[in-house]
């Protein structure tokens, strides 16, 4: 019995058994970290990253947009904003209590911040308040602890250094709305804008840039612990806009007060070199959001101040038309140079009597002098003598009532009408309409922009189209160049005609022009002036021939003028407007001239070729 | 053996067996491998705590370094004097089962603590090492023939169920399943008839369905997020799924010291105790966990060794009681970490921080050491 403990039999067998079960889960143990740790290990890898690393987007710098020479017009300031990755924070419901504790925020505001919490992926921040102020940044640094997910950085917001009389070229930028924020994240990132008018929303797609993103490891609680990697993503790129600011901040200043539009266009290659439209307005506002009552102030005013009327004010031509009905006629052989009409003061078709301008008779002219004295019988009598829809087509070869392929949006392309035109709008066309299309009054709706492209296209026989951007990232963009554009379809003798009748307007003392003439030596404007009434006139109206600034002001006439110079080589090319100025020989045709001196002394084309080529009084070459 | 040998051969009745000798007949590859889970346990907390010292790994090791001491002074107890104080301690383990159940604290919703005099215990760690000591001293004097008969099982059964019922009151589901286990392994060890567990395996599968009826809520919801961690990613399974990405992101070599995301950004809650692998899964990958795996199966294995090698049934069934205790530690911490049995907080023992699991198991180790000393030793029935 002492000794039988000793040879137990089987324990060693059973303890073996044992060893090795447990030595086979071991094992599994094993075989199955190495599962985990090495077969598996990508996928947990990710995980583990996805754990700890946030990946949020950042907002490209928005690119600079600048004039033909680099001033700055529309660039990016610094403030400070804040943040929220609701990712991050255990209970973003909380944080934004707390937040708002430090930075108020309203009910608007808040309702905003939940919508885009909801409806945006984790790796897009949402804008909480933007242009912190000092005290709330502090107050926010204090508090970071209590603020998991809440990030403040340096944004850039909008600035336009030179402000209204540059909003309409130059446009603005407002916050994307939620349809485009939900179609494009990237538009959902805080300090992304959209070109919402002007070169920011023509050149809005190489102006945005790509964003970039920071990654940051963040514990289990949504504090960030470092920056892991970070990238700035690719700013806009540049957009140099074939403007030229001092002469911008001329016309600007020339039309003052006066509600109109002024545009100055490089003749020979369409860059536009000014494009005024009066009033402007504060363009910043869009990107801050616009003061109630100063919408109000713009929806109010009856100088409509947010439309560019250079581009999108659709007019009646007036006067300036002139040219263009001359062309056609001689184009079509109605109307010869040389052909003589008579101008008795007024012209009688059927009962009704159509009167030349002041009721003056002119007598027996050509269409040099018609041009030069701006005779209207003349004009009504080439007008009947080619027809309404040749008429159109000169003036669509000219650049008017056509789409002229700007490149700035909300542009109205005009129209000028024609037999099928009015029967498709159910007006019948009587003669009577085709004599005041002679000269630029009935359904005939021109933009500045296009009598400018008229006239530069008169004036060099090129086809030039207007445009603005020049450069985008250093790239001269295509039409910026001379030769860029082919040969107008317009007989150059036909041209010459004309541009010597112009030549006579502003340089011959019975010009309607010649107060306005260039005081340069050896450098000659040429042009046409318009004055034109905006709406039939009552009788009592034609008694005083619309001239009488007692008027109310909306129904005085637009007073417009045309011109380009130098006569002998035309460089220049440009087509004001004020609106309800009464004559353009007395509010357009000066602001004309101080335009064309500013061009012609600063030649902001910079050609190598001379400025100065002297002509005769008679137009004729020296 | 022959008595004309070394002493080491020497029959037990010597007792003048010196207390150097005795320490030096220690299995010290068996403590060099103690030391060195040790090592990685404080590697492990020294990572937990970011990169410091404080407040898991110094703390760790003090009581590591008192532990051993206490270890090594148990090896050097006469291997009859453990025996004579199995009772004994089996009687002082129910009764500290039962006051912690009365009045100990109540931790993560069950009553498993308790203080004596500043040193926090969990009487259930204590209780697997009493009941094995019970259970050995039990089936020492019990001949072949004895075994074989069903009633006199039926104490050993009984002393087993009383602990397991207890714990499962606290209640501590792993423990109590694991306790269970421990006491089926000594009673296996000693001989009783496979069919035997076989019934019993049998009766507890059927049961199983009506235990799980009488199942705290959380101890429910433990075998439910188990069976789909994925339906509560930031519940109960959350533990289950931070652990396997913690281990999964620590591939073949590791994040490296100190670099691990899972770790450092504190997606595991409480890592430094339960979840202390993935700590050193993290950051030496692969490498590094199949290296400690392969120091906890040297354990294992050489108290499986001690067991065999014992000339008494009592040593025997002892070392293989500790053996299979330390094994099912690992078994349990391992499985649970990696997603394969539902948590429970069974701690990974000699690396996990807490002083009450290392306690016990370095209680165990002085035991099994003392076995291991007194491996020839022959003793009588009588002499208890």
């Amino acid at each position: 019995m002492k000794r039988d403990t000793k040879k137990q039999p089987g324990f060693t067998k059973r303890a073996l058994l044992i060893g090795t079960a447990q030595a086979a889960i071991f094992g599994a143990i094993g075989t199955r970290l190495y599962k985990l740790q090495v077969d598996e290990h990508s996928k947990y890898q990710l995980l583990a990253q996805h754990n700890s690393i946030s990946e949020r987007l950042t907002a490209p710098e928005r690119g600079l947009i600048t004039d033909r020479f680099g001033v700055v017009l529309a660039g990016n300031q610094q403030h400070w904003r804040a943040l929220f990755m609701a990712a991050q924070a255990p209970d973003p419901a909380s944080v934004l209590d707390n937040f708002a504790k430090l930075v108020p925020l309203d009910d608007d505001e808040r309702a905003r911040i939940a919508a885009d919490i909801s409806g945006r992926p984790g790796y897009i921040p949402v804008l909480l308040k933007d242009y912190l102020e000092w005290p709330e940044m502090a107050a926010l640094e204090v508090n970071t602890p209590n603020l998991p997910g809440v990030i403040v950085e340096v944004g850039t917001s909008r600035v336009y250094p030179f402000g209204d009389g540059f909003a309409h070229p130059v446009g603005y930028v407002a916050r994307p709305d939620q349809a485009e924020a939900k179609a494009n994240n990237v538009l959902a990132l805080p300090g992304m804008r959209v070109g919402r008018s002007g070169a920011e929303a023509a050149n809005d797609d190489v102006l945005r840039g790509s964003p970039g993103y920071v990654q940051t490891e963040t514990n289990v609680h949504g504090e960030v612990v470092r920056q892991v990697a970070h990238d700035n993503g690719i700013p806009g790129q540049t957009v140099a806009l074939s403007l030229d600011t001092g002469l911008q901040n001329l016309a600007v200043q020339a039309l003052g007060t006066q509600a109109g539009a002024a545009v100055v266009l490089d003749a020979l290659t369409g860059e536009i070199l000014a494009m005024a439209s009066n009033p402007g307005f504060d363009p910043g506002l869009f990107d801050k959001g616009i003061p109630a009552d100063v919408w109000k102030g713009w929806m109010a005013d009856p100088m409509h101040p947010l439309q560019n009327k250079a581009i999108a004010g659709l007019f009646a031509p007036g006067s300036t038309f002139k040219p263009t009905v001359a062309l056609a006629a001689l184009k079509y052989g109605s109307l010869t140079p040389e052909k003589i009409l008579t101008c008795t003061g007024s012209l009688q078709l059927g009962d009704h009597v159509f009167w030349c301008d002041n009721h003056i008779a002119h007598g027996s002219i050509n269409v040099t002098t018609a041009l030069q004295v701006s005779c209207d019988v003349f004009f009504y009598q080439v007008a009947l003598g080619v027809g309404v829809d040749r008429i159109a087509e000169m003036a669509h070869t000219l650049g008017i009532g056509v789409d002229l392929q700007l490149d700035i949006p909300h542009a109205a392309p005009g129209s000028v009408p024609t037999i099928a035109w009015a029967a498709a709008r159910g007006v019948h066309w009587a003669p009577g309409n085709t004599v005041v299309q002679g000269i630029g009054q009935g359904y005939t709706q021109v933009t500045p922009m296009a009598l400018a492209t008229m006239i530069a296209r008169v004036a060099t026989g090129i086809e030039v189209g207007p445009h603005m951007a020049r450069r985008i990232d250093g790239n001269l963009q295509d039409g910026s160049d001379v030769g860029d554009w082919p040969a107008l379809d317009v007989d150059d003798r036909h041209l010459a005609v004309i541009r010597q009748a112009l030549f006579e307007v502003v340089n011959t003392p019975s010009g309607t022009a010649y107060a306005s003439r260039l005081d340069l030596p050896n450098v000659q404007m040429a042009g046409k002036t318009g004055t034109a009434q905006v709406h039939d006139n009552t009788a009592a109206e034609k008694q005083k021939n619309f001239n009488d600034a007692t008027m109310p002001w909306a129904d005085r006439p637009n007073g417009l003028f045309v011109a380009f110079a130098p006569y002998a080589a035309p460089r220049y090319a440009c087509a004001v407007i004020v609106e309800h100025g009464l004559f353009g020989a007395q509010v357009a045709a000066p602001i004309a001239k101080q335009l064309m001196t500013y061009a012609l002394t600063n030649d902001p084309a910079g050609r190598d070729t001379p400025l100065t080529t002297k002509v005769s009084d008679a137009g004729m070459p020296l | 053996m022959s008595g004309s040998t070394l002493s080491l051969h020497r029959p037990f009745k010597d007792r003048s067996f010196g207390l150097v000798r005795k320490f030096l007949r220690i299995n010290w590859l068996f403590v060099m491998c103690v030391c060195a889970l040790a090592g990685i346990g404080y590697v492990a907390l020294y990572s937990a705590a970011g990169g410091s010292t404080t407040p898991f790994a110094n703390s760790q090791l003090i009581r590591f370094c008192t532990a051993l001491i206490m270890m090594l002074a148990i090896a050097m107890v006469d291997i009859r004097i453990i025996a004579k104080a199995a009772w004994p301690s089996y009687v002082l383990g129910i009764v500290l089962l039962v006051v912690v159940m009365k009045f100990g604290h109540t931790g993560l919703g069950a009553k498993r603590w308790m203080s004596v005099g500043g040193v926090e215990i969990q009487p259930s760690e204590l209780m697997k090492l009493f009941l094995v000591l019970a259970l050995a001293a039990y089936f020492h004097k019990a001949s072949h023939e004895r075994i074989g008969n069903v009633f006199f099982l039926l104490p050993a059964v009984a002393a087993i169920a009383l602990p397991v019922g207890l714990i499962l009151k606290e209640p501590n589901l792993g423990t109590a399943v694991i306790t269970a286990a421990i006491g089926a392994t000594v009673m296996l060890g000693a001989g009783v008839r496979w069919w035997k567990f076989a019934i019993v395996i049998a009766v507890i599968a059927i049961a199983a369905p009506v235990l799980y009826h009488h199942l705290h809520d959380y101890q429910r919801a433990r075998i439910i997020t188990f069976l789909n961690p994925g339906s509560d990613p930031l519940g109960a399974g959350y533990n289950i799924i931070q652990s396997k990405i913690a281990l999964g992101s620590g591939g073949f070599s590791g994040q490296g010291f100190l670099h691990g995301t899972q770790n450092q950004l504190n997606f595991l809650p409480e890592k430094q105790t339960d979840f202390v692998f993935t700590i050193i899964a993290e950051e030496f990958g692969f490498i590094g966990s199949i290296a400690t795996l392969a120091l906890l199966f040297m354990i294992v294995v050489i108290a499986l060794y001690t067991a065999m090698r014992s000339e008494n049934q009592f040593g025997r069934l002892v070392a293989l009681g500790i053996a299979t205790n330390f094994f099912l530690y690992c078994f349990v911490n391992l499985s649970m970490v990696m997603g394969l049995i539902p948590v429970g907080g069974v701690p990974l023992p000699l690396i996990s921080y807490g002083g009450s699991a290392l306690t016990a198991v370095m209680l165990g180790f002085g035991v099994l050491m003392s076995v291991h000393v007194h491996r020839d030793a022959e003793f009588a029935v009588d002499e208890f």
